[in-house]
């Protein structure tokens, strides 16, 4: 298997303030890869660097190939990305909204008809393909941004706490649905406060004031902090 | 009235949005000193029943009472005495941390200096920060300024509203610590929020979905409720772990739940049934157990 992503020393500073420090990993193709901090600690800083929306201090990356200072948009238009906070638009309907990313993502027109049914009926939406995406409980909503994130076959999907909010059992199918894209190969980077949730990954980070403290399997983790669980683990390194 | 006062006391309280119904029907109380828990997904009607509470919005039926005084009737009274955190950061972006919290004491007609006593030990994390616009907080600091205004006029009830959404689990515990010591200083506190874990540090919960209350309890009582025979199941590989146990014949309910796997079965099957099912499908390092079940494991239940 190869490397989806790679950082080699990528730093990120805001005038006097280093936001990433530093930070060095890669993730395989296929992996679940779980990227933990507490808020404040660079995650998101470091999410935009490897997602092409904000241009490193230093260091080295590349994601699905491509370099981060020289190929930000080719990154954009070859991953997937879905966060909590924003993933849909609530005043289209479903089929719109799955057409306009289509749309967006240079898909052609007959691509987005076929992969508009087959994704509705996975999902189990046809029957409200003509209703607003605003009216939609919140769990179909996260579903069906997942899917549609996934939309246009990128190889790397980055997950910006997709469950948030969601009730307990939704939240578990959208892990059941992570679990089914990383078997079909695509490699998943996510970020949760949900610490069982770091079980559920192949590998798991810390980070902590802007570097990476910890990385390894949830497994090792564990047994190298000698914790019970990835909350203990967490609350062990997460404060510096 | 004044004897055996609720600090909450909710009557078939409903409210709709057009076709939604947010608040379906809704009773509880809260105690004098309680520390109630509000737990439920997004979309569950937390808010709408908060903004009820807090005198912002009016139930299309039903009543409810704060401290004693109506909700419909004695909303400037409630105002009064109740310290509200909504769910988004409400404070003034553009003013500093300790200009925000001058201007809510001073609109309750008190100062920072008469009731520092209750905001000593969260803001005294704050002051390094005091001259910083709230704006530029970070998510943790956004927060405890929020708990320090909405605490400043020395309130009789806090109402807070998912004051831990998106806070991650260092900082959400070091947020119920606070809660904890508010506590001790007889303010009734009803809080929401959509993270199971956070009930077992209330005296009473009730678990919300679709704006009915499902469940009302202690912590310990719901836990104690939950009947099905319940087991913990562990393999080398979760994702078909999930997959072979939906097939099986005996699964109710396969939902993970951190390293194990949660199954309930339609009878009461054997740890060494399942097992054996499992060595049949080709899975490895198997282990099953029998578990204790925990809040979301009831909320799963109920909600089905």
């Amino acid at each position: 298997m190869g490397t989806a992503i790679s950082a080699i020393k990528l730093t990120k500073k805001f005038g006097a303030f280093t936001a990433v420090d530093a930070i060095s990993f890669e993730v395989q193709e296929g992996e679940i890869f779980g990227f933990l901090g507490a808020n404040g600690a660079g995650k998101s800083t470091a999410m935009k660097m490897l997602t092409g929306l904000l241009s490193p201090t230093s260091g080295e990356g590349s994601v699905a190939g491509f370099d981060v200072y020289k190929q930000a948009e080719k990154i954009k238009r070859n991953i997937g990305y879905m966060s909590q906070k924003f993933a849909l638009y609530d005043d289209l309907t479903v089929r719109e909204n799955v057409r306009f990313f289509g749309g967006i993502y240079g898909l052609k027109r007959r691509e987005v008809l076929e992969k508009t049914e087959r994704l509705l009926e996975e999902l189990e939406l046809q029957s409200v393909e003509k209703q607003l995406v605003g009216s939609l409980p919140l769990g179909w909503k996260q579903r069906l941004a997942f899917s549609v994130a996934l939309l246009h076959d990128p190889r790397i999907v980055f997950l910006d706490e997709p469950t948030g909010g969601v009730d307990p059992i939704t939240r578990r199918q959208l892990w059941e649905m992570i679990y089914k894209a990383a078997a079909q190969g695509v490699t998943v980077f996510v970020t949760t406060h949900y610490m069982d949730e770091a079980e559920y990954c192949d590998r798991v980070s810390i980070m902590v004031n802007g570097k990476i403290e910890a990385l390894d399997t949830p497994g090792n983790l564990k047994q190298a902090y000698s914790a019970g669980s990835m909350d203990e683990v967490f609350l062990r390194l997460a404060r510096g | 009235m004044i004897f055996s006062m609720q600090a909450i006391s909710i009557h078939n309280i409903q409210k709709s949005f057009g076709k939604v119904m947010a608040v379906n029907d809704v009773s509880f109380d809260v105690r004098p000193g309680e520390l109630f828990g509000l737990i439920g997904p997004d979309g569950a009607g937390k808010t709408t029943l908060f903004r009820i509470l807090a005198t912002l919005q009016l139930p299309d039926s039903g009543n409810a009472s704060v401290l004693g005084y109506d909700v419909v009737k004695d909303y400037a009274q409630i105002r009064r005495r109740i310290g509200y955190m909504p769910g988004r950061f409400s404070l003034y972006q553009d003013l500093t941390v300790r200009e925000n919290l001058e201007f809510f004491a001073a609109i309750f007609g008190t100062s920072i200096e008469a009731n520092y006593h209750l905001i000593k030990d969260i803001y005294s994390q704050l002051e390094p920060f005091k001259n910083r616009r709230a704006g530029q907080l970070s998510g943790g600091m956004k927060q405890k300024l929020a708990l320090s205004c909405a605490l400043i006029h020395q309130p009789e009830l806090l109402l807070l509203d998912e004051p831990t959404t998106g806070v991650d689990a260092v900082s959400r515990k070091e947020f119920w610590d606070m809660l904890d010591r508010i506590k001790g200083l007889n303010i009734s506190i009803l809080v929401s929020t959509p993270y199971m874990d956070e009930a077992s540090r209330c005296d009473r919960i009730a678990l919300i979905q679709h704006g009915k209350i499902l469940s009302l309890d202690t912590p310990d009582g719901l836990l104690r409720s939950y009947k099905k025979p319940l087991l913990a199941v562990r393999t080398a590989s979760m994702y078909r772990l999930i997959q072979d146990l939906r097939e099986y014949d005996q699964t109710d309910t396969a939902f993970p739940f951190g390293e194990y796997l949660h199954l309930t079965t339609k009878d009461r099957v054997g740890e060494g049934a399942v097992a054996d099912f499992l060595q049949k499908k080709g899975h490895e390092k198997i282990e099953v157990k029998p578990a204790a079940a925990t809040v979301e494991d009831c909320f799963m239940a109920l909600m089905q």
